[in-house]
């Protein structure tokens, strides 16, 4: 599904991912762990394509292609989705047109015709449902006003409704309390599937809980530098990151 | 790789080019350059207009003449030499058409271009047309309908002649011919414009529509409107306008007056698209307008424009709350690129009790434009209760426009109530980002928080506008079109 080899990526002059080496198979969960500065974020906003960061070695594989030289939206509809540790607000955008237009530009670019609204409707009754969603929710303005926790659970729906297959979860577990966190969490579960894959991207072990992840991979200054199973997070929970710190010679 | 940052942003909005941007072949016969008093009888004459009609437009331009133009605008722009323009110019042939059938094939043509064909505007049911080609009505539909209910919707030219009494009773009557040097000249040497009268009690059916057009090659436009609602009638008027391009500057000083007696209600929609300028800011209609409405007991206005041509935009729709209990509504989108420069706002005059206004102004700049937001809010001393609330939003796009906001209040009487909220935001990258990332591209992204920002705004224009005004904003700001 995902092939990352060797990947240096900067921003301005400096260099914040150094050698990233990651691949994630159809059906895996995926866990990246790592203390504050350590690149994480970075690693999401590259994959998904954003353009401050310059990659300046290595490559990005999606599916065997490489996917480097495509823009954000480009990659969005080869099924990449980023839920963003801080969503941002679109006024007067609501969250069903918001998602029309998301839906109905990829299927452009797949040279679909744009899905008929009675479709839509279905699939928004659907998904809204999954994650346990009032549907009036669905009409006010993108994360406009919205708590921590719905900006996230917001996250998890679009993610609901364009089924990508690569998910990245950039911090989705910041901000939530625990109720949220479940909900969210069973979102991501009843999602999952053999064809798709996750990246969660946490700082705690507490949402390893909920999304077991087949692998844990601990990020120190822009590298992978241990990879386990979900063992790893519990260690990790419990002693913190200097013994890795110290084990590696960071 | 399409990335976005704002100098890309910057580039693309530079190559937008005018989407209308053609000129008509028609025939026309146009007046000589310059303007005395023999010219302003010599429209009249050629209009067949009756004598108090002339001495009416000769007294206007007694009064421009002694007048300077304003200079108090935020706007800068080289002043017309008003004797450089020609001050009439008509189709050659305007007979009345029955049928669409008689109607120049270049016209319609025309038409096919603006996307307004009269065919399907006979095929689009409630919307009645009449066509302002060149100063000089030549179409009008739907008039049997409208006439059925007592209803009068003609060009102004005609209504003159047809019904003198109720003109002569209301023009000038809100916008005198002296209220500002625009208007003045506008009074002595208007071309045609459109007339409607809605009797006693009498809801229209349909929304009538206006088009709008300047095709000959520095000839002024000089449109005048009158719109009166009787007691407890009702009317909706839409009036929308794209130009050919062109390199000369063209002036455009229309009027229009709005007259909504005892629990009459009036709503006034435009799209106005006049061409802006190219990129590096030459040529674009100069676009001085004078609206305003009055109101009498319990009667309502509404003004919702769209505003995303011309170079330079000068026009304030106002409403003069005269009657107690009467509302007042502006409802404004403004959209400056490249050079435009637009000071717009409106003017709301409390004089009745229990008086209310609303005010909800969007401006939205990109290029190297200036938007200014310009409004008074006035409360007579004798006004008791009178309400206003404001909200001036103003949305910019990279860093070389500009936004302005100039909020005027005069509250006279202590009983009176006023609110003004503002705001100023910025298109930013990690917007653009996070629509990118749902598979947005950055065009259709500009065009969603355009939208969302504006619809407020974009609700209040009746459905069929409400479609045009959106493409007109994507077309307004999106880079390469097509």
């Amino acid at each position: 599904m995902l092939k990352i080899n060797n990947l240096h990526a900067s921003i301005g002059d400096k260099a914040i991912l150094k050698g990233i080496n990651l691949e994630v198979k159809p059906g895996e969960v995926h866990a990246i762990m790592g203390p504050n500065g350590s690149g994480k974020s970075t690693l999401a906003s590259v994959i998904a394509g954003k353009e401050d960061y310059e990659v300046t070695e290595g490559s990005i594989l999606l599916e065997e292609e490489d996917i480097e030289e495509l823009a954000a939206e480009e990659r969005a509809h080869k099924g990449v989705f980023l839920s963003f540790q801080y969503p941002v607000e679109i006024p007067g955008v609501s969250v069903t047109n918001f998602m029309k237009t998301a839906i109905n530009s990829s299927r452009k670019a797949k040279g679909l015709e744009d899905m008929p609204a009675k479709d839509m409707l279905k699939m928004i009754r659907e998904k809204s449902e999954l994650l346990e969603i009032d549907r009036k929710f669905l009409s006010r303005s993108l994360n406009e006003g919205f708590s921590g926790g719905e900006k996230k659970r917001n996250e998890i729906f679009q993610m609901a409704m364009l089924e990508p297959k690569l998910a990245i979860l950039d911090e989705t577990d910041s901000g939530l309390d625990i109720d949220a966190l479940r909900i969210v969490s069973n979102g991501v579960n009843k999602l999952k599937s053999k064809d798709n894959a996750v990246i969660v991207i946490t700082h705690y072990q507490r949402l390893l809980d909920y999304i077991v992840p087949d692998f844990v991979h601990v990020l120190l200054n822009g590298k992978i530098v241990k990879s386990g199973t979900k063992e790893l997070a519990h260690e990790l929970e419990a002693k913190g990151y200097d013994w890795i710190k110290e084990e590696v010679g960071a | 790789m399409s990335k976005y940052t704002e100098d890309d942003l910057r580039e693309e909005l530079k190559t937008k080019e005018y989407e209308y941007g053609f000129y008509t072949d028609i025939e026309s016969e146009t007046f000589p350059n310059g303007l005395n008093e023999e010219i302003v009888i010599a429209i009249s004459k050629k209009k067949e207009e009756p004598e108090w009609m002339t001495a009416w437009r000769l007294e206007a331009f007694k009064v421009w003449k002694e007048m300077t133009e304003p200079d108090w605008a935020n706007v800068n722009y080289k002043k017309p030499d008003f004797q450089a323009i020609s001050y009439y110019s008509a189709p050659n042939n305007k007979p009345k058409y029955d049928s669409i059938d008689e109607v120049d094939p270049e016209l319609l043509a025309t038409f096919e271009k603006l996307g307004i064909s009269l065919d399907e505007q006979k095929k689009l049911a409630g919307v009645a047309m009449d066509v302002v080609v060149d100063s000089v009505s030549v179409a009008t539909t739907f008039k049997k309908t409208l006439g059925e209910k007592g209803i009068i919707f003609m060009s102004i030219s005609e209504a003159i002649k047809e019904h003198p009494e109720l003109v002569k009773k209301y023009l000038g009557t809100v916008v005198p011919q002296k209220d500002n040097f625009y208007a003045a000249l506008n009074s002595a040497v208007f071309s045609d414009g459109s007339f409607c009268y809605i009797p006693k009690g009498v809801r229209c059916p349909m929304e009538l529509s206006t088009y709008f057009r300047i095709n000959q090659a520095g000839t002024g436009q000089f449109e005048r409107t009158l719109v009166i609602a009787d007691e407890g009638s009702y009317v909706s008027y839409l009036e929308g306008c794209t130009a050919p391009s062109r390199d000369e500057n063209q002036l455009h000083a229309a009027v229009v007056e709005l007259i909504a007696l005892d629990d009459a209600e009036i709503k006034y929609s435009t799209v106005q698209n006049w061409f802006p300028g190219n990129a590096e800011g030459k040529g674009g209609v100069y676009n001085f307008v004078t609206k305003r409405g009055l109101c009498e007991k319990n009667a309502k206005i509404s003004w919702t424009q769209v505003e995303t041509g011309s170079a330079v935009t000068w026009k304030y729709p106002s409403c003069i709350l005269k009657g107690d209990n009467s509302v007042g509504e502006f409802y404004s989108i403004a959209v400056t690129n490249n050079y435009q420069q637009a000071d717009t706002g409106t003017k709301m005059i409390h004089l009745g009790k229990n008086t209310k206004s609303t005010i909800i102004s969007k401006g939205i700049s990109a290029g190297k434009s200036q938007n200014s937001y310009r409004g008074l809010v006035q409360i007579n001393s004798r006004a008791e209760n009178a309400r206003n609330f404001s909200q001036c939003d103003s949305l910019l796009m990279g860093n070389e426009c500009g936004a302005h906001t100039f909020p005027y209040i005069e509250a006279k009487n202590k009983s009176a109530m006023i609110e003004h909220e503002a705001t100023t935001s910025k298109i930013g990258e990690d917007q653009i980002f996070y629509c990118n990332q749902r598979g947005i591209d950055t065009e259709k992204a500009i065009a969603l928080i355009v939208n969302g920002f504006s619809k407020e705004v974009l609700n209040k224009l009746p459905m069929e506008f409400a479609v045009e005004a959106q493409k007109l904003l994507e077309i307004s700001l999106e880079g390469s079109v097509g």
